[in-house]
């Protein structure tokens, strides 16, 4: 019996490379022309490839060659990716060279990825969210080769990932410790790396791509597009939920709501004293909104998924809020933030397309298969989590007032959307697209992003429901038609059990708040466009060129 | 374009101050003017708007609007461009309340 057979197979493919290659082959550094002869040497049919695409940093080389190996030498790949952003991505199985998907998200692609499966040349294994698929690399889908992205690699392998490190430190080591093969594309090769990121004994080759990798600066929003809407509902959110459960670790989901809610915390929240007392410790990706709050002294430490383009100068001169390392450079690490986001923070609040009537809540529509990322994960009470905060120990009383069981905590978990999303499309309804779309793509289950036991509260223009308060099925549906404005959902609602909802404080409204209307301008904003976050960064924040709008 | 006209009888707050126009059609989506009239107590509303097809949602926030303010001796013309009613009555609020001032 053997009990080597990963060694000896690893052993046989470095030993193809080195023929492949020859003297071309400089210790681990091989010229970016010969990457194709590279992966046909490694690459056996069948392997599982894990693709390094991010929500930011792609390895968008390596992507590129793979997608255009020859289908008759390499087939029915197994890709395993937490982000199809590119049309690469995709190309690998168009043309054959992949034939099975195991992902979390797909956002820009995911009208694309329907219509591969449609036609069977994606066979999808599951969609999951980041933390889970990164977990599956570890027990029972371990990369055979990983093709992974760094900003620079000494002749050892060693690995400077610099603030995009994302990732990275998950791939390589669920690779390496099996066995398997390590490839990177870097942006340079240097004598000496700034910090080590990987080590290099995990890394078996290392090409110096022609172009740096590419960048996505997905969690940029520019002020100038945030509504009044959005304004009024982030006054809401801080007065009748931050400053109402006293959270002060949060995560905050993308979008134009929640940087409402970011730039209100200078001007709103500092007008009701709540600076030291909401908002303190954030697990959120360094993106430009954030500024004005650091700025004001609200902000003391914020840990990272990955970073944001533009922000780097900021960030290097923030060492007490960012996770800096030696270099002076942030370090963002996915796997371990998603893990902080889970179970050291007390709410997440984010934004959605369709909550229905039991509080599920999705972003998938028909014809697309988009996936997941991180809200899942963030939008989910830690059923593991055993600390106390007051945030936590509220929500927990609330959910349990009343009925016969141990003392325990609850995640905040809020759903913040417009009854209307545009074109008039209701945000309230009685079933979900992700209905359709498991008829479709032939899932076992609906594609749900939050479910509804996990949601605490939904948040709209009209008000805030409280689904903790709810005591029977029918209260929560009713709290929630409360809230759904007039949609139709909103519409259907029984007038009376609302009114008695609202006296009872499961549906608080604006006015019931003391919010005043007047004031839900744009004015209140703490930056109306992106030129008043560089100047609140003292100049620091580089917007990229496609936020350069003044 | 549509037109949808609403009259509401008995209104009991009556608006002193200056003609108020908020939103503006351009920039925004929505125009709204309120200017007391001499209407025999009530409070008229006429929506010129973009998207065709929505008056039943329309009532319905007419209907939210007059219950939360009941004004009397009012003229509301709305001009929208595709608004959602979250806009409409945010607006509408906002008017009203810069309008009546202390009395809101």
């Amino acid at each position: 019996m053997s009990w080597n057979t990963l060694q000896q197979n690893r052993a046989a493919r470095l030993q193809r490379a080195s023929a492949a290659l020859g003297v071309e082959l400089d210790g681990k550094s091989l010229p970016a022309a010969r990457i194709a002869d590279l992966l046909h040497a490694v690459l056996e049919c069948g392997d599982r490839v894990c693709l390094e695409g991010n929500n930011q940093k792609q390895a968008d080389f390596l992507g590129h060659a793979l997608a255009n190996l020859n289908p008759e030498r390499v087939n029915n790949l197994h890709m395993l990716q937490s982000v199809l952003a590119l049309p690469e991505h995709l190309d690998v199985f168009e043309r054959g060279v992949a034939s099975r998907l195991d992902f979390s998200f797909s956002g820009p692609q995911a009208a694309r990825v329907a219509r591969l499966a449609a036609a069977g040349k994606l066979n999808i294994g599951a969609i999951h969210t980041y933390l889970e698929l990164f977990s599956r690399y570890f027990i029972d889908l371990p990369p055979r080769v990983c093709l992974i992205a760094a900003e620079a690699a000494d002749r050892h392998g060693n690995l400077y990932t610099g603030p995009n490190t994302e990732d990275t430190p998950a791939i390589v080591e669920a690779t390496a410790f099996k066995q398997g093969i390590v490839i990177v594309q870097v942006n340079k090769l240097v004598d000496k790396v700034p910090r080590v990121d990987v080590p290099g004994d995990w890394v078996d080759f290392v090409v110096q791509s022609p172009r740096p990798y590419y960048i996505e600066p997905l969690f940029t929003r520019d002020p100038a597009q945030i509504s009044e809407i959005q304004v009024l509902m982030a006054m809401m959110a801080i007065k009748g939920i931050y400053a109402e459960y006293e959270v002060q670790r949060l995560n905050h989901g993308i979008g134009f709501d929640t940087a409402a809610i970011e730039l209100l915390l200078p001007t709103y929240a500092e007008s009701l004293g709540l600076r030291g007392k909401i908002g303190k410790h954030w697990a959120l990706n360094p993106h430009p909104a954030l500024i004005p709050a650091i700025e004001a002294g609200f902000v003391s430490s914020v840990h990272s998924f990955g970073s944001e383009l533009g922000m780097e100068e900021y960030i290097h001169a923030r060492p007490d809020v960012f996770a800096i390392g030696p270099d002076g450079s942030m370090r963002s690490n996915r796997a371990m933030c998603q893990a902080a986001g889970h179970y050291a923070c007390d709410m997440f609040i984010g934004s959605t397309l369709q909550i229905d009537l039991q509080g599920n809540s999705s972003t998938a529509t028909a014809g697309r298969i988009a996936g997941f990322g991180g809200a899942s994960n963030m939008g989910a009470d830690a059923r593991g989590r055993r600390h106390a905060s007051p945030a936590w120990l509220k929500a927990g009383e609330q959910a349990r007032a009343g009925r016969n069981t141990i003392p325990r905590g609850q995640k905040l978990v809020v759903q913040m959307v417009e009854t209307f999303r545009e074109h008039m499309q209701p945000a309230f309804v009685e079933k979900l697209d992700a209905w359709v779309l498991m008829e479709q793509a032939k899932m076992a289950i609906p594609p749900v992003m939050i479910y509804g036991d996990d949601v605490t509260h939904i948040l709209t223009e009209e008000g805030i429901a409280n689904l903790l308060l709810c005591r029977t099925d029918e209260e929560r549906e009713q709290a929630i038609r409360g809230v759904a404005g007039y949609t139709p959902v909103g519409l259907g609602r029984d007038k009376r059990m609302v009114e008695n909802l609202r006296d009872r404080g499961v549906i608080t409204r604006a006015e019931d708040l003391g919010i005043d209307k007047r004031l839900a301008t744009r004015d209140l904003l703490a930056a109306r466009n992106m030129k008043d976050l560089v100047r609140a960064s003292g100049g620091l924040y580089n917007p990229p060129k496609r936020f350069r709008n003044w | 374009m549509e037109t949808l006209n609403y009259r509401f009888e008995q209104g009991t707050r009556r608006l002193t101050a200056a003609p108020e126009v908020v939103g503006v059609v351009g920039s925004g989506n929505l125009e709204v003017l309120i200017e007391p009239a001499a209407l025999d107590g009530a409070c008229t509303i006429e929506i010129s708007t973009a998207a065709v097809g929505f008056g039943k949602i329309w009532e319905a926030v007419m209907n939210d609007f007059h219950a939360r303010w009941a004004l009397a001796d009012t003229r509301i013309s709305i001009n929208d461009m595709g608004a959602t009613p979250a806009v409409v009555s945010l607006r509408l609020d906002q008017a009203v309340q810069t309008m009546l001032g202390d009395a809101a």
